[in-house]
């Protein structure tokens, strides 16, 4: 144990060596940053809705802090966005959020589950069957859209019940598991407003798309319907496209912000990160989209989502819902990307001519008031115009943060005199653990900010000392079990640390549960400072898990073994007349004095 | 080392804490009201964070942060946050009425020596509002809901329900304390409210954690009953609680005391309170205010019931002498003492 620790630091220490990263990346209240004020404009002149600039502010955060570890910060001023990135000369940054973020159609040609292990995936959860119901031909009646109340359902409404209008268990269901994804999944699951990563359905079917070899470029190519079903169908994908989409690991890097070629092939991930997928060349800009609106399918009562488009739109829209159609799941869908992420992909139930369409699933009104401004978003894309760009020292004084590290260290060294004077020997072994613990931190924070990008800021810096209390509490919890078993007086010390260990490991563990449950919770549904302040939070408890079970336990179990403490030395904090050891009943009843 | 200072050293303590729990509920609810009462006065002092603010720019190459930060808060601005920029001094303050800006870019142009027109304006929105705070509520809930749960797997919903509702006691005096001393409510301050969060509930679940244990021995044959065990639990972790928030509240105190008093106010002072308020308060919830309300949901259930009425029946005969037979090692008895203590 004592030695696969060691490794452990030895191994980060290295990796530090090799990345030359020796100190944290602070945060933008610690070393302050670059300040970038943009204006967004319209192509054509006319002052962008607040309804749009709230949504460029969330794709912003999106890009520029998605994890919500790179304490960025991203305010709306009036009609100019703000944001604030911490470190100095972040040209690439700059660039990355002037981009225009676009909207996009484009027909899917495979997918997959978005990483390796999904987090909290439920295999079990089924996709509710809500793909496009075309409005179809008879534009201005709400066309019926198929009912969301059951899976493998045959007779939808539809004029046509299709094969993908009724999921056989074979097809991999993402693209409903996707607009299903837009909604308030089920009560067990999250309820939060926005696509949950519980909410879609790990694809079971899509197997290494690599494996099958059929690499023919041909680059336009939607797929003929003859392709079989089974496997991954690789036919018409650009090979340097599916090693992308390979190599793709939604949990990591959404790819926001990524620059989607409209006339290129394209690997990226649903909003969720739960799916990815390999998407063919657009087949409908944003810009042809004339309306979205979210509303009530009048005979069924459902919340949906209804579009029309304009121009080319029409024609560009029948073609590919066309093509879908006829093709094998899973490309019988079609994806909307905005700015490179995919926010819906439903499956398309019949070829849909009138330029209108509509897409139902289990809305909730915010889900798909959500889709519908994302999708007027994309009808009106917002260019970013620079404003003024400032780099800008951090906001806590210098005096601020040298006076928090000296308190930080008195507070550590009050700690440390606490821990001799109250366990003496026993003391000795907190304050290493503690030291251990700190190293583990420094090196994760340090490796973290070299690879993931995180920052570190100072309401992060006082997470870390409160976790000082979390860590030396799982000691002290662990050494009364001991004095415990002590003052039982029937045990050796050597037999007392292995049964105290066994009680003392479950309240550690399920105390430590508690706060890693809130920060996983956290870090998955809040967004910016708090998101980051949880990773944090639950960086800091698995340390603790791994100090005390990897440092602390052999190392009094290695004590246990030395006379100083296995018989009870007055300095050893395991005395007797610190134990109190009474023969017999052991009970300490004392006569009230005060 | 003697008196109560030593018998804490060798666990030889024996408080009454589920027996006054009237007392405890008293306290918590007078602090609650009090917390509530300035929490709609008061109300809590947002940073620009939140609320967005009024960002000056000018151009003072000879001056410190300390002259400028003076000037602005002498010109009647209360959130001052001070930067540089490769372009001169960059201000924030709370947001600002016309003509409030109107005296402090005079105040400032003045002491700087600057015509009025070159200390600029821009009002800026709240980084911390609207998507990122209805997010992290929507987090709290969810985590929550996940809390409850999980309690209830791990132990049992009684103890899930005492636990949370410990926390939200918590949550409210800490709130209260902000509204009434009028700190500033940062995001690093929501941040120290979060591990407050965490820290209540961790607290909580190690005390229950050990009730479970010493309740579990009680059977229908047992001489206590599930409050006199609860209590002896709670003893038996005392030495655990204190050790525990003094080792976690020194380094938050010394940041609190002498950070604050070497270097003044700052996000440190706001936060470092959140945590040390949250702290104790943590700690003293966990004790006298979940466990109480645990016993109290506890005794109802008809196991419990009838052990008391058993133990009631004997100890009319000889109360002090079953009573006075301690069952874990190391935890006296908890009522009979009690009493005794209350005559004093």
């Amino acid at each position: 144990m004592l030695l696969s620790l060691l490794a452990i630091i030895l191994a980060m220490g290295g990796t530090m060596f090799l990345q030359k990263a020796f100190t944290p990346e602070y945060g933008l209240d610690l070393a302050g940053g670059t300040t970038v004020t943009l204006r967004p404009v319209t192509p054509n002149g006319t002052p962008p809705t607040e309804e749009s600039i709230d949504l460029a502010v969330g794709i912003i955060r999106n890009r520029v802090n998605g994890s919500g570890i790179s304490d960025a910060e991203v305010a709306k001023s009036g009609d100019n966005i703000i944001i604030s990135v911490p470190g100095v000369g972040q040209e690439e940054v700059v660039k990355l959020v002037g981009t225009t973020a676009e909207l996009r159609f484009r027909q899917v040609l495979a997918i997959a589950a978005g990483s390796p292990q999904p987090p909290g995936q439920m295999p079990t959860q089924a996709p509710s069957p809500s793909p496009t119901t075309p409005g179809g031909k008879g534009a201005k009646t709400p066309a019926p859209s198929s009912s969301p109340k059951a899976e493998g359902q045959e007779d939808t409404p539809s004029s046509r019940p299709t094969a993908s209008a009724a999921p056989a268990p074979s097809g991999p269901p993402a693209g409903r598991a996707l607009s299903a994804a837009l909604v308030n999944p089920s009560p067990a699951a999250a309820p939060s407003t926005s696509p949950s990563p519980g909410a879609s359905t790990k694809p079971e079917k899509p197997a290494k798309p690599g494996k099958s070899a059929t690499p023919s470029p041909q680059p336009s190519s939607p797929v003929s319907p003859e392709n079989p079903p089974a496997e991954v169908d690789t036919t018409g994908i650009d090979p340097a496209v599916l090693k992308e989409f390979e190599a793709l690991d939604c949990s990591k890097d959404k790819g926001q912000g990524a620059q989607d070629d409209p006339s290129k092939q394209f690997a990226g991930c649903s909003q969720d990160g739960a799916t990815k997928y390999v998407l063919d060349k657009a087949a409908v800009i944003g810009s042809s989209i004339a309306t979205a609106n979210a509303g009530v399918d009048q005979t069924t009562g459902e919340w949906l989502v209804q579009l029309s488009f304009k121009g080319q739109g029409p024609d560009q829209w029948s073609k590919v819902t066309t093509t879908a159609f006829n093709s094998q799941p899973p490309r019988n869908q079609v994806a909307m990307v905005l700015d490179g992420v995919v926010i819906s992909a439903p499956v398309i139930q019949e070829p849909i001519t009138g330029g209108r369409a509509q897409i139902s699933g289990n809305f909730t009104d915010a889900s798909a008031n959500e889709l519908a401004s994302q999708l007027k978003f994309g009808a009106l894309p917002l260019k970013f115009e620079k404003g003024s760009i400032d780099e800008v020292s951090s906001s806590l004084g210098a005096d601020q943060l040298r006076g928090g590290l000296i308190a930080g260290a008195i507070g550590l060294g009050l700690v440390v005199i606490y821990s001799m004077l109250y366990y003496r020997g026993l003391g000795v072994v907190s304050v290493l653990s503690l030291t251990v613990a700190s190293i583990l931190t420094f090196q994760s924070v340090v490796l973290l900010g070299a690879f993931a990008g995180f920052r570190l800021s100072l309401p992060h810096v006082i997470g870390l000392i409160v976790s000082i209390g979390i860590t030396a509490d799982s000691f002290i919890v662990y050494f009364e079990r001991i004095r415990d078993e002590m003052k039982e007086g029937r045990r050796s010390l050597r037999t007392a640390v292995e049964v105290a260990w066994v009680r003392a490991r479950r309240t550690i563990l399920i105390a430590d549960a508690v706060m890693f449950i809130a920060a996983v919770v956290l870090y998955f549904l809040a967004v910016g400072g708090v998101a980051g302040f949880a990773f944090a939070m639950g960086l800091t408890t698995l340390i603790d898990v791994i100090v005390v079970f990897m440092f602390t336990k052999p190392f009094v179990a290695l004590l246990a073994r030395r006379k100083f403490f296995a018989k009870g030395h007055r300095l050893s904090g395991l005395d007797a007349e610190r134990m109190s050891v009474v023969p017999a009943t052991g009970s300490t009843t004392v006569p009230q004095e005060a | 080392m003697s008196g109560i200072a030593r018998r804490l050293y060798r666990g030889e303590i024996d408080v009454d804490f589920v027996g006054r729990r009237k007392l405890w509920y008293g306290l918590s609810a007078l602090l609650l009201v009090v917390s509530t009462v300035g929490l709609l006065l008061n109300g809590l002092n947002l940073g620009v964070e939140f609320k967005g603010g009024s960002v000056f720019s000018f151009k003072a190459p000879t001056a410190v942060i300390e002259q400028v930060r003076g000037a602005f808060g002498d010109a009647g601005a209360h959130q001052v946050i001070v930067q540089t920029t490769n372009n001169g001094w960059r201000v924030t303050t709370e947001s600002l009425p016309a003509e409030e800006v109107t005296t402090v870019q005079k105040a400032v142009a003045q002491r700087f020596g600057l015509p009025q027109n070159q200390v600029t304006l821009q009002v800026i929105g709240a980084s911390w509002g609207g998507q990122v705070a209805d997010k992290a509520v929507t987090g709290l809930i969810v985590f929550m809901l996940a809390i409850i749960l999980y309690l209830t797997v791990a132990f049992e919903w009684k103890m899930a329900l005492s636990a949370v509702v410990a926390l939200l006691h918590d949550l409210v005096i800490t709130a209260g304390v902000y509204a009434w001393s009028r700190f500033e409510v940062t995001p690093a301050t929501l941040l120290g409210f979060l591990t407050i969060l965490g820290y209540s509930l961790y607290d909580a679940v190690v005390v229950f954690d050990m009730i479970k244990e010493v309740t579990a021995k009680l059977g229908t044959t047992s001489k206590m009953t599930y409050t006199q065990a609860a209590n002896n639990a709670l003893n038996h972790t005392l030495i655990r609680s204190l050790n525990t928030t003094l080792v976690a509240i020194l380094p938050v105190a010394a940041i609190l005391f002498v950070g604050t008093s070497l270097f003044g106010a700052g996000t440190l002072k706001d936060l470092s309170l959140a945590l040390f308020v949250g702290m104790i308060v943590g700690t003293y919830s966990s004790l006298c205010v979940a466990t109480p309300m645990l016993v109290t949901l506890k005794e109802r259930e008809p196991r419990y019931q009838a052990i008391a009425r058993r133990l009631a029946s004997q100890g009319a005969r000889g109360a002090a002498k079953a009573s006075r037979q301690p069952v874990t090692a190391g935890a006296a008895n908890g009522a009979a003492d009690g009493e005794k203590r209350r005559k004093k």
